[in-house]
């Protein structure tokens, strides 16, 4: 590595990063798209926080829901309260959240991370277990079913910002996740990033140069909590409620889900999916009932096909585009995504007309699909479902073989060249 | 004496019940390292399986024959799904069965609905075993014993007695070798993930009518056959048998007993209400804490013996 004063490709990344954040709000302006946004930044965060422990660190839990949600707890009793809580501007109520997560990440994680791999994952099981079964114990913190409400507007306007409108709201998520993806890089390029890195890939060998791997695990984890709260307070903020459900297992799978599809081998990655994440969770599922459906298959085929998540799909092109040979793929390419595009179609097509039967067919065997009104009684929406998928497949199979020899050739030229350029 | 003959009885039942769900993610995980999410899943597909074999055919064919279908479901999950995830490691496939579980509740719902469906016990089965002083031991309870010991001793004999199951026990401990001498270890493995998950099966079987059938069922045992499994020591089925009846046991007594620190401390002359501290801790009785009970008890196995009551390694 050289000494570098002004790295522009960095400040390029980040600017744009920055701007993207700041003019989001005036490109999709259509109604709901402010709050969608700003979940959207409260899941980044989580997302990355995430990410240190399963990307970075090889600890794949499945009770990070735990940190964000004792610290979206601790938040709405220092919103609610009247005393030293009252004295604390919603702009730093974040800090207040990543301190408590934090709290509890110095508490369970020493417990947690005594064990790496499939017990840290079994452990972590039990964890979110046992915390979301306390909470439903202890009705006075956790506020019972209902939760535990809060108002975010009090106090005196801050130069005019009073986080009534749902547009300062999301600024606020916006600086916190500038901000937040800064530190958890800057945190990457720490030694103690690094040497997490090596824990997740031989811990034997870490151990042999003299680190305890256990303490770079808790240290990681109580870091990877501290951001985790943070998102949990955002998320309060937003949505002035906190429930028994942002302590659950299901709220903890989810953060793994879209990680996952995002990329857990990529910094970005996080990033990527908590966009794919709200669209199926909260855009698709205002559309059809089968969304888990399609989210769990979207997710099972990601990790049997490409176990690195979007990410590296789009790098990989990329990589292809920049030695200049993307016009050698893209016809075999346009090919094998139309076969799949027709394919998702007539899928969808099926899955949705077998939910009408079973769940909706009280309200008659009609339903309106594409925007064409459809008999799901009949065998003819049936027929073309299966000539669509059919004539998917033959497309497939003409061109996935064209496909395949022109990106194996294109990256065994790619790596020679690369060795050619370091020999 | 009448209170506790039964609940011991009734927690035994439920702890044989966890046993034979364990006794498959435990087989599935000494065997090939995987930890297979999707368990309570196929334990749900067993359950469902056997509501639809049973509304045609009758129960008894469905006793057979569900856990069948679904050991067959499980070795192609394996087939197609998860070995070729195998060169990637662990994490891939436990990742994998994690998304299956999601996906299997998915289609149990589009197949069979939302609602829970009336999958009822047999007449045949219906009815008290024997009564003792005033309370009766209900048949089924004693059925379900009976299934899920007579399991445990068919995997017994078939792991220590029989040709097959000394090949399963030497490709557990070395692979390699055993593929030296000709045997088909993926295929091996194929199976012992079928029969694994027909084991599951089977408990869905006589487990949905003894509690309810329901989409949501997977989830209600999910986590404490993990806890089972950890606690008991991960891939010892001794382990399993023995955390299965203390779970089984310690649930079913701390759901039946209404005390608390705060009745026990004031029958010994303390006096304490609700402004003392710590008043919300002090009311709780056993019975609202039963929830947690497995996950604590995980958690101080952890602390104090981490490798479980009968495991041997860490």
């Amino acid at each position: 590595m050289t000494y570098s004063p002004l790295n522009l490709g960095r400040l390029l990344v980040w600017g744009g990063f920055a701007l993207i954040l700041l003019i989001a709000p005036l490109i999709f302006t259509k109604g709901a798209s402010l709050s969608i946004l700003s979940l959207i930044g409260t899941l980044m965060i989580f997302g990355l926080s995430y990410n240190m422990l399963l990307g970075q660190g090889g600890m794949l839990s499945f009770g990070h829901a735990v940190y964000s949600g004792l610290g979206a707890f601790f938040v709405v009793h220092t919103m609610n309260s009247t005393g030293i809580g009252a004295a604390i501007p919603i702009t730093l109520m974040p800090l207040v959240g990543g301190l408590a997560g934090m709290f509890f990440g110095v508490l369970f994680g020493y417990v947690t991370t005594k064990k790496a791999g499939t017990t840290f994952a079994m452990i972590t099981l039990g964890l979110v277990e046992l915390v979301f079964a306390s909470s439903l114990m202890f009705p006075g913190f956790f506020g019972g079913e209902g939760g535990v409400t809060t108002n975010r507007v009090r106090g005196d306007a801050f130069f005019g910002i009073t986080y009534g409108p749902q547009i300062q709201v999301y600024y606020l998520i916006a600086a916190w996740l500038f901000v937040s993806t800064i530190a958890m890089f800057a945190f990457t390029q720490t030694p103690l990033g690094r040497i997490v890195n090596a824990v997740r890939d031989n811990p034997e060998r870490v151990e042999f140069i003299g680190y305890n791997t256990q303490w770079v695990r808790y240290l990681t984890l109580i870091l990877s909590a501290f951001f985790a709260g943070i998102s949990g307070a955002l998320g309060t903020i937003n949505f002035e409620i906190v429930s028994a459900e942002n302590v659950s297992a299901i709220r903890s799978g989810a953060v793994l889900l879209f990680v996952f599809i995002g990329g857990i081998g990529f910094f970005f990655g996080p990033l990527l999916g908590a966009v794919v994440g709200v669209f199926f969770s909260v855009m698709l599922s205002d559309h059809t009932p089968a969304w888990q459906l399609y989210l769990g298959l979207f997710f099972i085929l990601l990790v049997r096909f490409a176990p690195a998540g979007l990410a590296s799909l789009i790098l990989m092109l990329v990589r292809v585009a920049s030695f200049g040979k993307f016009g050698r793929i893209w016809k075999p390419l346009t090919g094998v995504c139309v076969a799949a595009i027709v394919g998702l179609a007539g899928f969808v097509a099926a899955v949705e007309m077998l939910y009408h039967l079973t769940l909706n067919a009280a309200n008659g065997t009609v339903m309106s699909l594409f925007g064409q009104q459809v008999d799901t009684k009949a065998a003819m929406p049936w027929l073309m479902v299966l000539v669509v998928l059919m004539v998917s497949y033959g497309l497939y199979r003409l061109f996935k073989p064209v496909y395949y020899a022109a990106w194996s050739e294109v990256n065994a030229e790619i790596t020679a060249k690369l060795r050619g350029s370091m020999a | 004496m009448e209170f506790t003959l039964f609940t011991l009885l009734n927690g035994v039942s439920y702890g044989l019940l966890l046993f034979m769900l364990s006794s498959g993610l435990t087989l599935i995980f000494s065997m090939m390292g995987v930890l297979n999410f999707a368990h309570a899943s196929f334990y749900m597909l067993g359950a469902y399986m056997a509501y639809t074999i049973s509304s045609v055919l009758g129960f008894w064919p469905a006793l057979v024959l569900a856990p069948v279908v679904v050991g067959l479901i499980g070795a192609l999950v394996e087939r197609y799904g998860l070995r070729p995830l195998h060169k990637y490691g662990h994490i891939p496939e436990l990742l994998f069965t994690f998304g299956l579980s999601y996906l299997i509740v998915e289609l149990v719902q589009l197949v069979w609905g939302r609602a829970a469906v009336a999958y009822p016990i047999p007449p045949s089965l219906d009815g008290p075993l024997f009564t003792l002083f005033s309370t009766s031991f209900p048949m089924y309870r004693g059925f379900m014993m009976l299934v899920a010991l007579s399991m445990l001793a068919a995997i017994y004999l078939v792991l220590t007695r029989t040709r097959v199951g000394l090949v399963i026990q030497a490709a557990l401990t070395h692979p390699d070798a055993v593929e030296a001498l000709g045997h088909n270890v993926p295929r091996i493995f194929m199976w012992v993930f079928g029969g694994g998950c027909a084991l599951a099966g089977l408990a869905g079987v006589i487990g949905g009518n003894a509690f309810v059938t329901e989409p949501s069922m997977a989830a209600t045992v999910g986590s404490i056959i993990f806890v089972v499994v950890v606690v008991g020591g991960m891939g010892s089925l001794a382990g399993a048998f023995i955390a299965s009846i203390l779970i089984g046991v310690l649930q079913t007594f701390a759901v039946a007993l209404d005390y608390s620190i705060m009745s026990v401390l004031n029958s010994m002359g303390a006096n304490i209400s609700e402004s003392t501290f710590g008043y919300d801790l002090l009311k709780l009785t056993i019975s609202q804490s039963a929830a947690i009970l497995p996950f604590l008890l995980l958690v101080l196995i952890l602390i104090f013996r981490p490798k479980g009551l009968m495991g041997t390694r860490e």
